[in-house]
């Protein structure tokens, strides 16, 4: 019987951030370059949550998840809300086609 | 109880600060057919809180402890002189900004979402107070955080033009990714340590040894979130884009407050996590586990040379200020590879003065603009004739940045200088000292179009108003005093060294 080990999560959690990461710098689009990030934050956040309850570490770990969560939901928000407002004058959200600002 | 009372006394400004912002948020609201009054309640919000941490000098301290902690007992919050110091320059910047936002044509034309431009003012404010004094990663991200959100939103906060909306996307996609990378480190040395708070962590580093790669691995990923907020090189892609986009009293502000936020967070960083003692000259023992002195060496090198040599091509000054405050970013790290309290001195001062000059350049810059709508080099042609008192102050300004005497600017670098050779880093001394050689010709460029070039037709004369000419004069005189009397800048300086812990 395979028994669930701290190891495990940390793949996971590698896997989840190496995901991230590569979302970030392959997509085009502003939406999931912002789920690219979020990938990045819940990796972050399973990695809290293992060192936590296998370290012995206390609650402190899964505290720090929560505000993690928090965060991102308000980044989120305020993310979309910028996208939007992009979406208003470029009527897109390529991040390549954005450029009025390059000389 | 009486731990928390004490807490709460030691963070009096911040309390004082978050109260202002309910303040403004309702009388935004209670105001909401005339909004002229919101500035005055924002700049007395800033002056009150500005009064409270000046108390602070006369009592340090942690706040918040946590009792269960098996170890030495440190909070998530320290209140010490120099995170006083930090604290002060953010106010006067804010300060500065209230005045510059009152007479900004582009803040002016958005005047029905002024309480919401000073509550977010606010808000990045109180991020960075946090910031100044967080001993502790939790805090820390998320006064990070809490000044990177309130930033996202003012740098897009006019929508006049396309390119408002453009740098809130740019600094938003820059600022989350690192912000993420920075948490995914921080999980990494919890992991490792089992530990949030900084001095814990330090007490650890000193006794039990760990996995050198990884925790090199998860200092480094931290480092960019916090390299992202100074605009060190290589986290400096966003700094032009979003200088050149975002309303120029936010340039301002992001190039001075946001950056001493981010520089008074990297020393407390390296201070209370990796040095294990103050020898009696003063200079830091580095704990073996990570060698800050080699990365941060190459990365102010790097990122003062990618600064300047950038700035020579520019012909949008907000866009050629952004990148020679890259440049800036890059010398005042020199003050810190120094590792020693001299270097945090030499530090400090270049701060103030930086302070001073850089927002007196944006400050000509956003006058010039109000009057033509355009950061043009072109179009500062002759302005010296056109406008004496402006063309005047701002070559000060850009002599000052270039570090030339008799200006404030000579004395910064002339006190980094004199402590990267006490600490026989010749090879780097020389190298920042060509850079500002380099330097030299972009900021004279601006001077030869303001002096040399006969003014055209199209040329503005920019009349101010009374008003306008005070600030400007207020700015420009400490930059010339400061060039000839500056000890007691150096005292200051020298009493706000003390960080807690060591």
């Amino acid at each position: 019987m395979l028994q669930v080990g701290l190891t495990h999560f940390l793949v996971v959690s590698a896997i989840l951030f190496s995901f991230g990461i590569y979302g970030i710098v392959t997509r085009k689009n502003a939406v999931m370059v912002l789920m690219g990030i979020e990938l990045v934050l819940n990796a972050a956040n399973i990695n809290f949550i293992a060192f936590a309850k296998y370290g012995n570490f206390g609650f402190s770990g899964q505290m720090i998840a929560l505000f993690v969560i928090i965060l991102a939901a308000a980044e989120a928000a305020i993310a979309l809300a910028i996208v939007l407002n992009i979406y208003k004058t470029f009527l897109s959200v390529n991040v390549d086609e954005i450029d009025h600002l390059k000389e | 109880m009486a731990n928390l009372y004490q807490s709460l006394e030691l963070i009096l400004p911040e309390i004082v600060l978050s109260l202002a912002l309910v303040v403004l948020v309702t009388s935004d609201l209670i105001l909401h057919k005339d909004k002229r009054l919101i500035p005055y309640i924002a700049g007395l919000g800033i002056a009150v809180t500005g009064a409270f941490v000046i108390n602070q000098f006369n009592f340090s301290g942690f706040a918040f402890q946590t009792s269960s902690n098996t170890l030495r007992n440190y909070g998530m919050v320290a209140v010490d002189p120099f995170g006083v110091f930090f604290k002060l320059i953010v106010i006067a910047s804010s300060i500065l900004i209230v005045f510059f936002s009152y007479s900004s044509e582009e803040i002016n034309k958005t005047i029905d979402r002024l309480g919401e431009y000073y509550a977010l003012i606010f808000g990045m404010m109180l991020g960075m107070f946090f910031m100044i004094t967080a001993t502790d990663f939790i805090l820390i991200y998320l006064s990070l955080e809490l000044l990177s959100l309130s930033s996202y939103v003012l740098s897009g906060f006019t929508k006049l033009r396309d390119r408002n909306s453009e740098a809130a996307l740019k600094y938003l996609l820059y600022g989350a990714v690192s912000s993420g990378l920075m948490l995914f480190g921080i999980s990494l040395i919890y992991g490792l340590t089992g530990s949030t708070n900084l001095y814990v962590i330090n007490s650890l580093l000193q006794v039990n040894s760990f996995n050198g790669f990884t925790f090199s691995f998860a200092v480094i990923l931290v480092f960019a979130g916090i390299g992202y907020k100074i605009s060190s090189a290589p986290f400096h892609f966003w700094t032009p884009d979003v200088y050149e986009g975002a309303p120029i009293t936010i340039t301002a502000f992001l190039s001075v407050a946001s950056k001493a936020a981010g520089f008074a967070l990297l020393i407390r960083f390296i201070k209370t996590t990796f040095v294990s003692f103050v020898d009696v000259n003063g200079a830091w023992a580095l704990i073996e586990i990570f060698d800050w002195k080699t990365i941060l060496v190459a990365i102010s090198i790097l990122t003062m040379t990618l600064g300047n040599f950038s700035a020579l091509w520019q012909d949008n000054l907000k866009r050629m200020l952004a990148y020679s405050s890259i440049a800036h970013a890059g010398y005042l790290l020199l003050g810190i590879v120094v590792f020693s309290n001299q270097g945090l001195i030499a530090m400090l001062v270049y701060f103030v003065i930086y302070l001073l000059m850089n927002l007196g350049a944006f400050l000509v810059v956003m006058l010039v603009a109000n009057k033509i709508g355009s950061e043009e080099i072109d179009d500062y042609n002759g302005l010296g004739y056109t406008s004496p008192l402006l063309g005047i102050s701002f070559a000060i300004f850009l002599i000052s940045l270039t570090g030339l005497p008799p200006t404030a600017g000579f004395i910064g670098k002339l006190y980094l200088f004199i402590a990267l050779v006490d600490a026989k880093m010749i090879t780097v001394a020389v190298i920042a000292l060509l850079n500002s050689v380099v330097s030299l010709y972009y900021y004279i460029r601006v001077l030869k179009h303001m002096y040399l070039i006969r003014a055209t037709e199209s040329t503005p004369a920019v009349v101010s108003s009374f008003g306008n000419k005070l600030l400007v004069l207020i700015i420009v005189i400490p930059v010339l005093v400061l060039g000839i009397y500056f000890s007691p800048l150096i005292d200051f300086a020298k009493r706000s060294i003390t960080i807690l812990g060591l």
